[in-house]
């Protein structure tokens, strides 16, 4: 039990995908205008995260060394292609909304990162626990900058009006910044310092001194 | 060298991992696809509803669409004769109104061309000839005519639908439903608030010229319509579609049909 919540819990702050691997995100920037359309893309990416997860971990002991990438691949792809065919049937305006964001889950670092990582290590149900800590780690973030940026930049919260706009007869004066994608890149920095200050062994050794190896693999 | 790297094995695994993943994705492909439709349909639907001030998702549920919608009847025109297309002419294009998408036929030359450069004013550079409209009658009058109308703004083609009153002039709503605009700023083109400056307007002059326009700044009497502040490429771009889909070589030809056969008002 104890490494069960572990590999669930320590994505989410020790451990974090977006503010610690630093991976994951630009899909952050893009989907972050509306909490609505973001709650829907985290839920998307914890399912693929979980599910390749639990994949590539079944058959790990039978891939082949040579296209060891390629099977990852093409499992992850299609489980992109049945989430973003489910969204346009049963979720049809958020998946307008979301447009390439879902197809774009197959290039996300956090799912191939965790595949090769911990899948290719691990047995399935823990992998597949696995995936969805690391879909959480990701959703706490992206949820976080989905809530400041609706907030602030267009005065609601999944729709509701919780500061009335100058153009719709309120008071606020709507941030216009917010609504676009430099402003996620502020968020995710001021996160990423908080949560360094908190937990200072999270802080990078400086460049010019010798260090350790990263324990993590770094990405885009 | 281990016996799961033997090129044997490789090819199994490739094999299998193929065909496995192709029948999951086809196969959800291929079962949802009737409700995708159907979602694609409302959508469509809806949008042409909210362009004629019938739909608000507020206050309507998307149950209501199809009773609302059934008021409607979709016809083809041809831009080139400016008028409705006949039963036996959509027969020889192999047209079929309820399932014709004529998004989806931009780039068939059978029908669609390019626009001629100085003709283009909402920089399209293609349009399908044979367009998609809505007519709404009210004891055998033109009620309400929805046009399709698109045009580059920004960062991308806006696409929305005017919804005109039976006179052929008066403009009932304007809605998009597609654009890639930046939010907050040109994607206002949506706010309600903004939209809710178009009814009532006039199109045409009494000379049949287009004087809709959309100006920068506040917008005075019947042909003004405010640009939005901090989005005046935007606003270009609304202008420029009014300007080309109503325009003499858009829909002008059959709106003035209407007019006239209106009684030249």
């Amino acid at each position: 039990m104890a490494a069960v919540k572990q590999v669930l819990l320590t994505p989410l702050f020790e451990n974090n995908p977006i503010t610690l691997q630093i991976l994951g995100v630009c899909s952050a920037l893009a989907v972050t205008t509306q909490l609505s359309v973001t709650l829907v893309m985290c839920i998307a990416l914890t399912l693929v995260t979980a599910f390749s997860n639990f994949f590539i971990s079944m058959i790990c002991h039978h891939m082949p060394t040579s296209i060891r990438i390629i099977v990852q691949m093409t499992i992850i792809a299609s489980l992109v292609i049945t989430v973003d065919q489910f969204l346009q049937a049963f979720a049809y305006e958020i998946s307008k909304d979301l447009s390439v964001f879902v197809g774009l889950i197959i290039t996300n670092c956090i799912v191939m990162g965790r595949a090769e990582a911990f899948a290719m290590k691990n047995p399935p149900v823990i992998s597949f626990l696995d995936g969805i800590g690391n879909g959480l780690g990701y959703s706490l973030v992206l949820i976080s900058v989905a809530c400041i940026r609706e907030l602030f930049g267009s005065g609601t919260l999944l729709g509701f009006e919780i500061l009335p706009l100058i153009e719709n007869g309120g008071w606020y004066q709507r941030n216009g910044l917010m609504l676009l994608s430099p402003s996620a890149f502020f968020i995710i920095g001021f996160l990423v310092w908080a949560l360094r200050s908190v937990k200072t062994e999270q802080v990078e050794a400086r460049e010019y001194r010798l260090a350790p190896q990263s324990k993590e693999e770094g990405s885009f | 060298m281990s016996s799961k790297d033997s090129t044997s094995k490789t090819l199994t695994v490739a094999f299998f991992l193929c065909v496995i993943c192709s029948i999951l994705v086809s196969g959800t492909a291929v079962l949802l696809k009737p409700r995708q439709e159907a979602n694609r349909v409302l959508d469509r639907n809806k949008n042409v509803l909210s362009a004629a001030g019938m739909f608000d998702a507020l206050i309507n549920s998307d149950e209501e669409v199809d009773q609302i919608f059934s008021r409607f009847t979709p016809r083809i025109v041809d831009l080139h004769t400016g008028r409705f297309l006949l039963d036996a002419e959509l027969e020889a294009l192999q047209i079929d109104v309820e399932s014709y998408d004529q998004r989806l036929v931009i780039n068939d030359s059978n029908y669609s061309e390019a626009i001629p450069r100085q003709q283009d004013l909402a920089n399209l550079k293609r349009r399908v000839n044979y367009q998609m409209v809505y007519i709404m009658e009210e004891a055998g009058e033109l009620d309400t005519l929805v046009i399709p109308v698109s045009g580059y703004a920004l960062w991308g083609i806006l696409y929305g639908f005017l919804a005109l009153e039976g006179d052929a002039n008066t403009v009932k709503g304007l809605a998009f439903y597609e654009l890639k605009e930046t939010p907050g700023l040109g994607a206002e083109v949506r706010n309600p608030s903004w939209t809710g400056l178009w009814p009532g307007k006039q199109v045409y002059n009494d000379a049949g010229e287009v004087s809709l326009r959309v100006v920068k700044g506040a917008g005075s009497g019947d042909f003004q319509i405010d640009g939005l502040a901090g989005a005046t490429l935007t606003s270009h771009g609304v202008d420029n579609l009014i300007q080309y889909w109503l325009g003499e070589d858009g829909f002008g030809p059959l709106l003035a049909d209407i007019r006239s056969s209106r009684g030249g008002r």
